[in-house]
């Protein structure tokens, strides 16, 4: 099983890929139909929050910190494997990866636009929004530069620009192969204008080579802080279940897990909404596949550490919590988070449902039900059983308010990622004619070597 | 004289290729291979750079710069506010933290280099351009072009060299 059929002709790339911009099957519109009814739901909620105040959310002492935080949590997380697939796979010339990390790339920079929200929307009082941003002793603000809720605004901020950056810069190339080949129009003059006048030249690619692998060599370690930034807002507190050395890991794992499993969930969407099945073959599919198994085992173990330093951690406070949340309240939801992401994933153990469509589809969303359960089971807890028993609230339930938000959130990020895919192409064009190339070539180097009997014609 | 663009298109990089490497060796009026010749790919081909030889890439230099210039600026930032903190007791504490200012410092450090290397790119690329005198649209498609200058005396032999290597299809237009 070959990742891409070495024999497609340069022309007929540009030619498909060109073609989701223009003609994509009804799904799309089913799709981006039901996200906005979604959001629809969200800014109702968030309008009803806004006017009459965080109390409609059942915000209340003990429970200041809900789904909101969790939800936040879970979208910086997923913005993690746009990285991992454009970066940390680039730099280890994994070229399978060229198919499909311009839609991981889209990914991370929606996931991150959608967990920026969450935190005007927890917030309450949403015109206060500046006294989260690191600027200095203007307007009497007096920002905390110690606080790790400092350091995540300046780390988002950083990690959202810098993926925008370098979502843009790997899609010029692309963007003239749109302006050459559109009828005249907006979508031309919008083309035209952001394409900057590419046209390939020598001088052009060999810059362009070298500022894109500098970028990516910035967002490995830029995504890893930002996450363990975000575990240490839990982690840097005396809370119990929160207090925890391995947090951070944690995190980080938990964020390229519930990436990879994001990045099937769409990769099916998009191969059959756009038909690219020639370009987003079975075999990418199972790579991913293996990817995100090896990935779920790491964050087993690691949820599995930090089980055991509580159990046998000398931690009262946060032993009893522990106990709670696997025979309390949230019993269900702690189980099924564990079920979710330690037993599910072993369904991709097995060869006949690694490339299975509808197992694989199945699978990638209860991956990421588990990683919400679990961002969801790291804060409200702590809240419900705290180190003072006249404190312990377990039996609050967010309001149908947080439900909402957190449920138009969804609709939210499937709104942009669907209107990027249809304005800008989501398959890189240019880095599939490489991996055509490159490979034909290869193919052609054993073959005058005697090491191939089969016959093959070249990539154009 | 007046100076004349010639753009000729080939179907792969092996002839490109070769009209690079005989170019470079005939003497040609008012064509220098090194100024006047462009080659035009639709993918990044680091083969081009090895027979157009090593030409130099500047962007680290801005990265670097970015880079130290975003984190000198955070830190300074961040410990002008400290400094100026008069509200917070300190109780002992150092004024300028260390540590905790590191994470800021090593995020702008980051951010400064990531923006400054986009910078260096346009900069160092020529971007934004206008449209080169001639352009087609097949070299964003499947097709190489090699763009020359040279005096119009000179394009009758440029001309029999591309078509001597198999160009698909040659342009010519006057340029300054």
């Amino acid at each position: 099983m070959k990742d891409i059929r070495e024999d497609i002709a340069w022309a007929q790339i540009n030619k498909d890929v060109l073609k989701s911009l223009e003609n994509p099957r009804k799904l799309y519109w089913v799709i981006l139909f039901i996200a906005i009814a979604m959001v629809g739901v969200a800014v109702g909620c968030e309008v009803y929050q806004y006017n009459v105040g965080l109390g409609v959310g059942n915000f209340d002492n003990p429970h200041v910190w809900g789904l909101y935080i969790a939800t936040f949590i879970f979208w910086i997380g997923m913005s993690h494997s746009g990285t991992l697939l454009s970066a940390i796979l680039h730099l280890m010339h994994a070229d399978w990866r060229k198919p499909i990390y311009r839609f991981a790339e889209a990914m991370t920079t929606f996931s991150l636009m959608t967990a920026g929200l969450f935190v005007a929307v927890h917030l309450g009082r949403v015109w206060q929004i500046y006294f989260a941003l690191p600027y200095p002793n203007m307007r009497q603000v007096w920002p905390n530069f110690q606080s790790p809720l400092l350091w995540d605004a300046m780390a988002i901020f950083t990690y959202l620009s810098s993926s925008i950056l370098f979502l843009y810069v790997g899609m010029i190339p692309d963007l003239a192969i749109c302006r050459d080949n559109m009828h005249p129009g907006w979508r031309k003059k919008l083309y035209t204008a952001i394409a900057l006048g590419w046209e390939g030249t020598d001088r052009q690619w060999r810059n362009f080579r070298i500022t894109y692998l500098t970028i990516a060599c910035f967002l490995i370690p830029l995504a890893v802080s930002v996450h363990s930034i975000v575990a240490s807002d839990f982690a840097m507190s005396q809370q119990p279940g929160w207090h925890i050395t391995s947090f951070p890991p944690y995190f980080v794992a938990g964020a390229l897990y519930s990436g990879c499993a994001a990045i099937i969930t769409l990769f099916i969407i998009l191969r059959y909404v756009f038909k690219f099945e020639e370009y987003m073959t079975m075999s990418i599919l199972k790579k991913i596949v293996r990817l995100t198994f090896a990935i779920s085992m790491v964050w087993t173990y690691l949820n599995l550490v930090e089980y055991a330093t509580v159990w046998y951690g000398h931690d009262e406070a946060a032993k009893h919590l522990l106990i709670q949340k696997a025979t309390g309240t949230y019993a269900p939801f702690w189980w099924t988070m564990n079920f979710c992401g330690s037993v599910v994933p072993f369904i991709m153990f097995f060869k006949r449902f690694q490339t299975h469509i509808p197992v694989m589809f199945s699978v990638s969303l209860l991956l990421n039900l588990g990683m919400w359960l679990e961002r969801w089971m790291i804060v409200s807890p702590t809240f419900a059983d705290g180190y003072y028993p006249w404190t312990w609230d377990h039996d609050q339930w967010p309001s149908f308010v947080q439900w909402g938000i957190v449920f138009g959130s969804f609709g939210w990020f499937t709104m942009l990622f669907m209107i990027f895919c249809k304005i800008f192409p989501s398959v890189s064009m240019y880095e599939v004619k490489e991996m055509v190339y490159h490979r034909s070539q290869a193919t052609k180097k054993l073959q005058a070597t005697g090491k191939l009997a089969a016959t093959g014609k070249g990539a154009h | 004289m007046g100076k004349r663009h010639l753009l000729a298109l080939f179907n792969n990089f092996d002839e490109a290729e070769a009209v690079v490497r005989e170019l470079r060796s005939v003497s040609l009026k008012g064509f220098d291979a090194s100024k006047d010749m462009i080659v035009k790919s639709p993918i990044e081909h680091p083969e081009v750079e090895e027979f157009l030889g090593n030409k130099p890439v500047r962007v680290q230099w801005f990265t670097l710069a970015g880079a130290l210039g975003g984190g000198s600026l955070a830190f300074l930032l961040i410990s002008a506010s400290q400094g100026n903190f008069f509200a917070q007791m300190k109780g002992g504490k150092p004024i300028v933290p260390f540590p905790p200012n590191f994470v800021l410092t090593y995020e702008m450090f980051i951010l400064g280099g990531v923006y400054i290397s986009v910078l260096g790119f346009l900069i160092c690329a020529g971007l934004p351009a206008r449209r080169s005198p001639l352009y087609s649209v097949k070299v964003s498609e499947d097709q190489i072009g090699i763009l020359v200058k040279s005096d119009e005396g000179s394009s009758t032999a440029l001309k029999s060299i591309f078509t001597k290597h198999k160009a698909l299809e040659i342009q010519e237009e006057a340029g300054k």
